[in-house]
């Protein structure tokens, strides 16, 4: 274990990245004529040029080869003064990605940091590498670009051999030129050999697209002791725009001649216009109804006419009658749901023969909320739409299915539509930027002018895609000696897809919707990881059917860590039921049952860390006025293994819990960048707490009634927790995993631990507010 | 009607057929100041955030006519990475932010909470935050921001 110690890196080794982004030419004219911003051009253009070439190079293609897959020009190109450009099929969502893929091409294709430019999420541009996805941005985009880039030095190694009239094996690269091991002045730079041109060589690709995406290169990759760039703590390159106010997000696009559009959505759900009295916004100058079967717009030359607009607008909707159970009654719904996919996703030994061996059996269900994406804004979209192409920009993680889905919309191929990515509102998972992108191009093509979309607040609150709500329900089997020899976990929710979250299909967007297409959802949810070794054991989920069949403000998808905050907060509160029923210090059950080293690491490296003391729960003195615990959770999530433990002080005449201290524990194998890993740790443990503490979308039978931040409230700066101690477990032997949402999922189940350590209640609901909680002590 | 702005220290004359739009559109649309953002349109998130004779004002709330004649500030505005305003330094610093579209309610409100404040204590800042939104939980690290920008003032 090597833990890092953020205060012992040497700063000068740290990029100075308060280089400012400013673009070469007028932001707007540089826009609106490439349609793309490229933001860390300028960062290392202007600041850290390579010296321009003495010689014009002639190597490879003087133009761009397809961009295919197999061509190595579709992810890395030399530019004319040598900067490296790395064309990464994914995007940045806000956790400093294009930062870590910069050092991952800079280190394998040996140039300085500095010199490498990473384009991002241009269906035009870059591959699809599936966009942002489970948090394997580093692990698998990344590592296809460190491949390539491995592969790019060897063919330039190769070219230069011939230049240089020197065998390859005594060539060797620094900071991108290539020269003779024993004599540094037999060299010529990358830039004099393939500068401004393309590389024409083959890369051998799977064939496949988006996550699947994948390369095999036979050019063996740098091992850690040869790092100089990766393990290092470069400073994201994307804040200083973003913090002097000169980043260009989506919703800052402009285009000539564009229209501003605003959606007229329905009081009830799945009521539609019926009639529309265009008299009611005639006063507003410059409006326009825009009304496409059950699609319904107002556009206006000024923005803040389109929203005038948008109120004032007098509709006559459809009947319709939804029946909602209402958030109150939503478990219970959950509970009396028929099924309609039952998926028993591992099973070990004879669950039912251990259940009967069992001298005692233990239960225990827990509630999980319907919660939003809430992104911080509204979603944005602007589109181009032309009578035999289009252009749509996005700030959607997935661009290249926004595009295929624009193309079905609109009724062209889907090679004519070009999907660009731009900075936009943080969006951590399927959000309702795929919703707006569907909703501008239709627009667009109406009107036959360009479009630029924006949600209100209360369309971003009450008709994004929905985390799924559900009920846990755990059963144990303990022998005589206290021993778990039987555990069951059945989560039974919505399916985590009514809605696909690659959005590639007009079904899956509410445009598609309105314009007649239903939803068509597939059945999913998910299990815990299997990291516990009992001797029979058995992980499954259960699905229910949407609560309506299209244009649903409930409809559910994927919300950021998908699955794990509902299923952890089942699994590992239970966890510390059985312990306690037991007689067991949390820690130590864990570590009983837990074998393979990586997850025991996890659970011990933050107890120690923590200073805890082993003793079973609940402590001493829980009366008290203010009860302070301890608890802990633990989770396996691909190759990442997080043990977290928080630490509550609960107040009795209130219920207001309090986080006194997080200690993360953060095993995610190699770490590129520890400081944007600790970033992002450290920020999703907020979030998550913002989710287990206060998130919980509101219902009555109609409609959603979460539609502002007093009705679906999220945590403030007074509720932030007080000290976060992050512990990175470095393994540099074992490949980059994931770490933008495995944390958070941890979050209510140790915070429920916790509350359960200081006053022997265990709560069964999130979110945990003080009415919640109070109720529940009162109870006890 | 005219409405004439004064703007980042630059005087402008916008042509308005609503003395009630709100400012942050004025901005935005009629001046072309991308950077204050729309959030909620309602005062709850502090997105738009701006300074209006140096207090920080929510600009989606607020009449671009109200606005007429009055020093206006924006993030953009505050300081430049040449003349970096404390706070702008600070959040660098701290690398404080993810997708930072909530960026201006964060440093204009504590840009005005040092202003009159220099040296305020923890509760003083939280409680001078707690009305801004974040959804990338940035929270601890603004937190840490803000009192190193408070040390080096």
């Amino acid at each position: 274990m090597n833990k890092i110690d953020m205060n012992k890196i040497d700063m000068s080794q740290i990029d100075m990245g308060s280089k400012i982004e400013t673009l070469p030419l007028d932001r707007r004219a540089f826009l609106a004529s490439s349609g793309a911003l490229v933001i860390t051009l300028a960062a290392s253009m202007e600041f850290a040029a390579p010296a321009k070439p003495a010689q014009a190079a002639t190597n490879g293609a003087a133009t761009r080869p397809p961009l295919t897959g197999d061509q190595l020009s579709s992810y890395i190109t030399i530019d004319a003064d040598g900067t490296v450009a790395a064309y990464y099929g994914k995007i940045d969502g806000g956790q400093g990605l294009g930062t870590s893929i910069a050092q991952m091409v800079a280190e394998e294709i040996d140039v300085p940091f500095e010199h490498v430019r990473v384009v991002m999420g241009d269906s035009g541009r870059t591959l699809d590498m599936g966009g942002a996805s489970a948090a394997i941005g580093v692990s698998h985009g990344g590592m296809v670009l460190r491949r390539t880039a491995a592969l790019a030095r060897h063919i330039l190694i190769e070219t230069a051999a011939g230049a240089l009239g020197l065998p390859a094996d005594q060539l060797t690269v620094t900071d991108g030129v290539v020269h003779a091991v024993a004599d540094g002045k037999r060299s010529i730079s990358y830039a004099e050999l393939i500068g401004g041109r393309y590389f024409d060589s083959k890369v051998d690709w799977n064939g496949k697209t988006s996550n699947a995406l994948a390369v095999n290169v036979k050019v063996p990759l740098k091992t850690p002791d040869q790092f100089k760039v990766i393990g290092k703590s470069f400073r994201r390159r994307d804040l200083p725009g973003k913090v002097f106010g000169t980043l260009d997000m989506v919703n800052d696009m402009r285009l000539p001649g564009m229209l501003h559009a605003r959606m007229i959505r329905p009081g009830i759900a799945g009521a539609v216009p019926v009639k529309i009295d265009e008299s009611s916004i005639a006063q507003i100058p410059g409006t326009q109804v825009v009304w496409i079967k059950d699609l319904l717009a107002v556009v206006a030359e000024r923005e803040w006419n389109a929203v005038k607009a948008a109120r004032a607008l007098k509709v006559t909707w459809s009947d319709s009658q939804p029946n909602f159970p209402g958030n109150e009654g939503l478990h219970a719904h959950i509970r009396n749901a028929p099924v309609v996919k039952r998926f028993i996703q591992r099973e070990n030994g004879s669950v039912e023969d251990g259940f009967k061996q069992a001298a005692r059996i233990l239960e225990g269900e827990y509630e999980y909320p319907t919660q939003s994406h809430a992104s911080m804004g509204p979603a944005c979209a602007l589109a181009d739409v032309r009578a035999d192409a289009a252009t749509v920009w996005t700030s959607t993680q997935k661009p290249y299915d926004a595009a295929a889905c624009v193309a079905e919309l609109l009724g062209l191929p889907r090679e004519k539509v070009r999907a660009i990515w731009m900075f936009g509102t943080g969006s951590y998972g399927r959000n309702d930027a795929g919703d707006v992108t569907a909703d501008a191009a239709v627009l667009s093509q109406h009107l036959r002018r360009p479009v630029r979309v924006q949600y209100m607040r209360h369309e971003g609150l009450a008709w994004d895609p929905k985390g799924t709500a559900s009920v846990s329900r755990n059963r144990a089997g303990i022998d005589a000696n206290g021993k778990v020899i039987a555990y069951e976990n059945i989560g039974k929710a919505f399916s985590r897809l009514d809605i696909s979250t690659r959005e590639a299909r007009a079904a899956d967007v509410l445009a598609g919707h309105l314009l007649g297409l239903p939803l068509r959802p597939e059945q999913s949810f998910e299990i815990p990881v299997a990291s516990y070794t009992f001797d029979h054991g058995r992980l499954g989920w259960e699905t229910i059917p949407p609560l309506m069949d299209r244009a649903s403000p409930l409809r559910t998808s994927h919300l950021r860590d998908p699955y794990g905050p509902p299923i952890l907060f089942g699994s590992e509160s239970f966890m510390d039921e059985v312990a306690a029923a037991t007689n067991m210090d949390p820690v130590e059950f864990r570590l009983q049952y837990l074998k393979n080293p990586r997850d025991r690491d996890a659970v011990r490296i933050a107890a120690e860390h923590y200073g805890w003391d082993k003793r079973t729960s609940p402590r001493k003195g829980r009366g008290d006025d203010i009860a302070i615990g301890r608890g802990i959770a633990f989770r396996r999530h691909f190759d990442t293994f997080i043990g977290l433990i928080a630490e509550v002080r609960v107040h009795r005449a209130t219920g207001k819990i309090e986080l006194a201290r997080y200690v993360c524990a953060h095993d995610v194998g190699l770490i590129v960048n520890p400081e944007t890993l600790r970033h992002v740790i450290e920020r999703q443990l907020v979030y998550g707490t913002s989710r287990a503490m206060f998130e919980e979308v509101r219902f009555d039978q109609d409609m959603v009634t979460s539609v502002d931040w007093l009705t679906y409230p999220v945590l403030h700066m007074t509720a932030v927790p007080e000290k976060i101690d992050i512990v990175l477990i470095d393994r540099p032997e074992a490949a980059p995993s994931g770490a933008a949402e495995m944390a958070l999922g941890l979050v209510p189940a140790a915070i429920g631990n916790a509350v359960f350590d200081a006053t022997g209640v265990r709560l069964r609901r999130v979110p945990f507010t003080p009415e919640r909680v109070k109720t529940a002590l009162e109870r006890a | 009607m005219q409405i004439e702005l004064h703007v980042n220290g630059k005087a402008q004359v916008i042509e308005v057929d609503d003395p009630d739009m709100p400012l942050l559109y004025a901005l935005r649309d009629d001046l072309g100041l991308s950077n204050p953002r729309f959030g909620c349109g309602l005062g709850q998130c502090g997105a738009c955030t701006v300074h209006v004779d140096g207090r920080a004002v929510r600009s989606c709330v607020t009449p671009a006519a109200a606005a007429a004649g009055r020093q206006i500030t924006t993030l953009a505005g505050l300081g430049t990475p040449e003349h970096p305003h404390p706070v702008q330094s600070a959040w660098i610093e701290e690398q404080v932010n993810q997708c930072a579209y909530c960026i201006n309610g964060w440093i204009m409100t504590a840009a005005e909470l040092l202003a009159h404040n220099p040296q305020p204590t923890e509760t003083e800042i939280k409680l001078a935050l707690d009305s801004l939104i974040c959804r990338c939980g940035t929270h601890a690290a603004a937190l840490r921001a803000v009192k190193r920008a408070a040390q080096s003032a």
